[in-house]
């Protein structure tokens, strides 16, 4: 298994390299005037022109600029904004808060998800399962940002039952209704993993033993059929933690979270180029641990699955 | 928002159980192949029936906005901003004056035809690079599947930030926007497509039909043609469909970013991005496109819903 | 009612299949699957179902123990009795009680039968723990003993290995091991060799035979191998679509066969001694269960069948020696 771990980390290496690259052409080395909107109305003086373009290497060709900055990052030096704040300080204080965040996203999407997949999944064809179907399908259907506005204004401003905006410490309570508005596209499809899963494993060998053991059908399905219905949904809500993060963007906008959505955006819009390759890089980081991790403990839910 | 992204994971597309290939009994005596099975079964879902309505609705309304709208989505008198929906203005008027109805119809054909070929392009890079990735193996997969993976990294509303908000200001005018909207959403999203395709690959190519093909002499062209690709196509059907309702979602969060599609052009997520400082005030600006919008992603979802089961051999 | 039971269970059979009848109910119409099956089987008797894939052998197996898939399958008529108490009327719940506890069944391919994601010592455990309330350590000292007693060499150890990782006789001899936990009068089983090599085969029926011997079992060897059931079996059941057709004790069946399937079953046996000549097979294909034809399901394929067969079902005739078939030319049969 170590190996195998180790086998998998080293072929994240190239992957990296080539996501944080693309990044880093993508924002440093396209056409386009990096100090446009720096000095405000008039054009930037040469000396500072001169000054910047050596701190952040702008002559130097675009590998020898990656590889700069590749090695700043081994080092954990994220680089400065063009005003000299460490983009590393920046980082570090909107990122909890998309954490925390995308945690809660992710448990109200495994909890209602879990639930209502299970249920559905053991009973299809019910009047509930084709409520929760609709219901799915709404929630796919609807854009993420449309949800969270219906819910901002109905829950925060017409009846008053939560602050329509986040305050600057986001505790948990307050991260529930964004929590749910994030992962509700998520929770729909954990739904229907959870339904298609326990569905089919229904019909299974394994199961019809249970039953032939004369095991009580509580049993059946809590020991035998859950365990096995829930590895792919595991798999899945995995994964779902990096993309998350990377997608609460919209959401941070709505409810004014102070995370490294609103900063990533902001950034782009100003054009800092630094610190938005740096909360890309962190993001996709984030993405190839999560992967890695989901392969682990797939290996560890299904022992067919092991890695030597 | 629909994530594209999402889609190949865990989405109705993934649950598409890989279809065995096979002759069916349909009528006292005549095999059916599986896609006229599905056919079959399609017809009689209400489903696939309550979907295609929309559907075939929204076409015309894409098609022939004049039938439904005389007047000029584009003209605003700023005598009549924001006033609400009447009898002369369905849907009332806009910011800038601008009947909101005439936006919302014409926003269709804009909508629909980014999703179209966002999909389109999505589909065909990825399916191309999947079937290759699944025929070949080896070497051609690993570095295939390498590549998927970089863009698999990128989140996809930041990539889309990023490249969106770089070349922007270069490109002028309704197409160049258009598409490069739509270039920068199948740049990123194709890697979902090459999975579900390359999954479905490789399960036909372990089917004793391929390895009798092959074994026969045929070219890996005429394989991969006439052998596999029939069978690949059911995942990678229900994929694009839903990926068409995601992906005219996807344009909608874009714009409403500030960062998609912008004017002279008219979508939907135009209109929501325009409307988001006067939701209080003036709800009606959003309410209208964004309700137009979930029901067209809804139509689309429920047609790709329909047709994977009508697919899937196992719901027999 | 434990009282009726003692009573009828004197003189009555271990189980007793009478006239059952089970039919599928599909979309493409319905499918007649068991058509009046009538079978018995007592403590220490190994009872042989025979048939062809269709005849609804299996479908017999899972309505005894009562798993049969309902929707599509529905019992429409008859009666099964374990020692007299009828299981068709009783509550689901007393129907589970009976299984595994009183009447057992293992599958034909026990690497899907098993869950793969619980040790072997887990699966035969747990009937222990939740059913006669044993402690974790005890339960997992009587699986040891179980796997031991079916002769899988490192017990001890094997008992925390996965299904996957037993290969396919060991595999099977686990299953009959999780069988047995619970020590139960009737064993049902559903191709136990099939999936396996022929000299693993041997070594399973052996295995199933020294077992149902030592605890008196009845046991009910679900089969389409004749090699197997001429080895092992007391009785023979011959099943064809959805109907017993012959039954009898396995030397009289084989030294003479008194229903024209039979015939052409064992005639169809290759045989060591004829080389050299043409294979026979039973011309035709077996019935579609929505569209069984008219009268004798055999007759289509049937080489002494005439005009009557067509008109009427032959009912199952008792015929001396204890055994019985269903074909108007039985009498003639049995006294040639």
């Amino acid at each position: 298994m170590g190996r195998y771990v180790l086998r998998r980390m080293l072929q994240l290496v190239p992957v990296f390299i080539g996501a944080t690259f693309l990044i880093y052409v993508l924002v440093w080395a396209l056409p386009g005037d990096p100090f446009a909107a720096k000095c405000g109305d008039r054009p930037c003086p040469d000396a500072y022109i001169t000054a910047m373009r050596e701190r952040f290497n702008l002559d130097d060709s675009v590998f020898v600029q990656y590889g700069k900055y590749l090695l700043g990052l081994l080092q954990g030096d994220f680089g400065e904004t063009f005003s000299g704040i460490q983009v590393s300080e920046l980082i570090a204080n909107a990122y909890p808060v998309t954490l925390k965040l995308a945690l809660v996203a992710l448990v109200i999407e495994a909890v209602i998800g879990l639930t209502a997949g299970v249920v559905t999944g053991l009973r299809p064809g019910g009047y509930l399962d084709n409520l929760v179907l609709v219901s799915t399908l709404f929630l796919i259907a609807i854009p993420v940002f449309v949800t969270g506005f219906v819910l901002q204004v109905t829950l925060g401003l017409r009846w008053g039952i939560i602050d329509p905006t986040v305050s600057a410490q986001a505790d948990f309570s307050e991260l529930i209704v964004p929590g749910f508005v994030l992962g509700s596209l998520s929770m729909a499809y954990v739904t229907r993993l959870a339904r298609t899963s326990i569905s089919e494993n229904r019909r299974s060998d394994y199961v019809r033993t249970a039953v032939a053991k004369g095991l009580r059908p509580r049993r059946v399905v809590g020991v035998h059929l859950l365990r096995n219905s829930a590895i792919p949904v595991i798999t899945f809500l995995g994964v779902d933690l990096g993309a998350l993060m990377g997608g609460a963007i919209v959401t941070e906008g709505i409810f004014n979270i102070r995370g490294i959505g609103g900063l990533v955006y902001r950034s782009i819009l100003t054009k800092e180029g630094a610190t938005v390759t740096g909360v890309v890089v962190l993001l996709v980081i984030v993405y190839l641990l999560m992967n890695l991790l989901v392969d682990v403990l797939y290996a560890v839910l299904d022992p067919r699955i092991r890695y030597d | 928002m629909t994530d594209p992204q999402a889609l190949g994971v865990a989405g109705p597309a993934a649950e598409v159980s890989h279809p065995t290939e096979g002759a069916r009994r349909g009528g006292p005596d005549r095999p059916r192949s599986l896609a006229s099975d599905a056919w079959h079964d399609l017809r009689r879902r209400p489903l696939f029936l309550v979907s295609m309505t929309l559907i075939v609705v929204l076409l015309v309304l894409a098609a022939f906005p004049g039938l439904f709208t005389s007047a000029d989505p584009n003209a605003g008198l700023l005598a009549r901003s924001r006033q609400p929906p009447s009898a002369q203005a369905w849907f009332g008027y806009d910011l800038l004056g601008r009947d909101v109805y005439a936006r919302t119809v014409y926003g269709t054909r804009v909508s629909i035809i980014v999703g179209l070929l966002a999909t389109t392009f999505t589909v065909l890079i990825g399916a191309t690079m999947g079937i290759l990735a699944g025929f070949y193996g080896g070497w051609v997969d690993g570095m295939l599947s390498r590549v998927a993976d970089v863009f698999f990294g990128l989140p996809f509303v930041l990539g889309a930030i990023v490249v969106l908000s770089t070349f922007r200001e270069s490109v002028g005018g309704a197409a160049g926007i258009t598409t490069l909207v739509v270039l920068t959403m199948s740049a990123l999203s194709w890697p979902v497509a090459m999975r579900i395709m390359r999954s479905a690959a490789i399960a036909a190519r372990q089917q004793d039909y391929v390895r009798a093909a092959r074994g026969l002499g045929a070219s890996p062209f005429r394989v991969i043609w006439r052998h596999m690709l029939p069978n690949c196509l059911a995942p990678v059907l229900v994929y694009a469909t839903i990926a068409l309702g995601a992906f005219i979602g996807a344009e909608a969060t874009l714009s409403f970013l500030g960062i998609g599609l912008r004017d002279p052009v008219v979508s939907w997520g135009v209109m929501i991005s325009e409307a988001r400082d006067y939701i209080r005030v003036s709800p009606y600006l959003l309410a209208f496109p964004a309700a137009f919008l979930a029901v067209t992603v809804l139509a689309f979802v429920m047609l790709g819903d329909a047709v994977r089961e009508a697919f899937d051999p196992k719901g027999r | 009612m434990p009282g009726n039971a003692d009573l009828a269970s004197e003189t009555a059979p271990l189980l007793e299949v009478s006239d059952l009848w089970v039919e599928f109910r599909t979309r493409d119409g319905v499918a007649n699957v068991l058509n009046g099956v009538s079978c018995s089987v007592d403590a220490g008797e190994t009872l042989a179902v025979l048939g062809e894939s269709g005849s609804g052998k299996s479908v017999t197996a899972t309505t005894i123990m009562g798993i049969l898939d309902s929707p599509p399958g529905f019992v429409t008529a008859g009666s099964i009795r374990y020692r007299g108490e009828e299981l068709l009327t009783a509550t689901p719940d007393r129907r589970r009680e009976l299984r595994g506890e009183n009447i057992a069944m293992i599958f034909q391919d026990a690497l899907s039968a098993l869950n793969p994601v619980y040790t072997i010592g887990f699966q035969i455990a747990e009937q222990l723990r939740t059913r006669r309330g044993m402690d974790r350590r005890s339960a997992q000292r009587r699986a040891v003993e179980l796997l031991d007693m079916v002769g899988i060499p490192g017990a001890e150890q094997r008992v925390r290995d996965h299904p996957h990782q037993f290969s396919g006789g060991m595999r099977q001899r686990a299953m009959i091991a999780m069988s047995l936990a619970l020590d139960p009068d009737v064993l049902i089983a559903d191709e136990p060799t099939t999936a396996l090599d022929v000299t693993v085969q041997a070594q399973i029926m052996d295995l199933l035979a020294e077992i149902q011997a030592e605890r008196r079992m009845g046991l009910i060897l679900i089969t389409h191998d004749l090699g197997v059931v001429a080895e092992v079996a007391d009785r023979i059941a011959v099943m064809y679509a959805g109907r017993i057709v012959e039954n009898a004790d396995v030397y009289s069946l084989f030294a003479k066969p008194c229903h024209p399937y039979t015939l052409s079953l064992l005639e169809s046996i290759p045989r060591v001694d004829t080389k050299g000549t043409e294979l026979t097979a039973i011309k035709g294909l077996p019935p579609n269960l929505t569209a069984i034809p008219p009268g004798c399901p055999f007759h289509p394929r049937c080489p002494i069948a005439v005009a009557q067969c067509r008109e009427i079902v032959p009912p199952l005739e008792p015929l001396p020696a204890d055994r019985s078939s269903a074909c108007l030319f039985a009498e003639e049969l049995v006294s040639r």
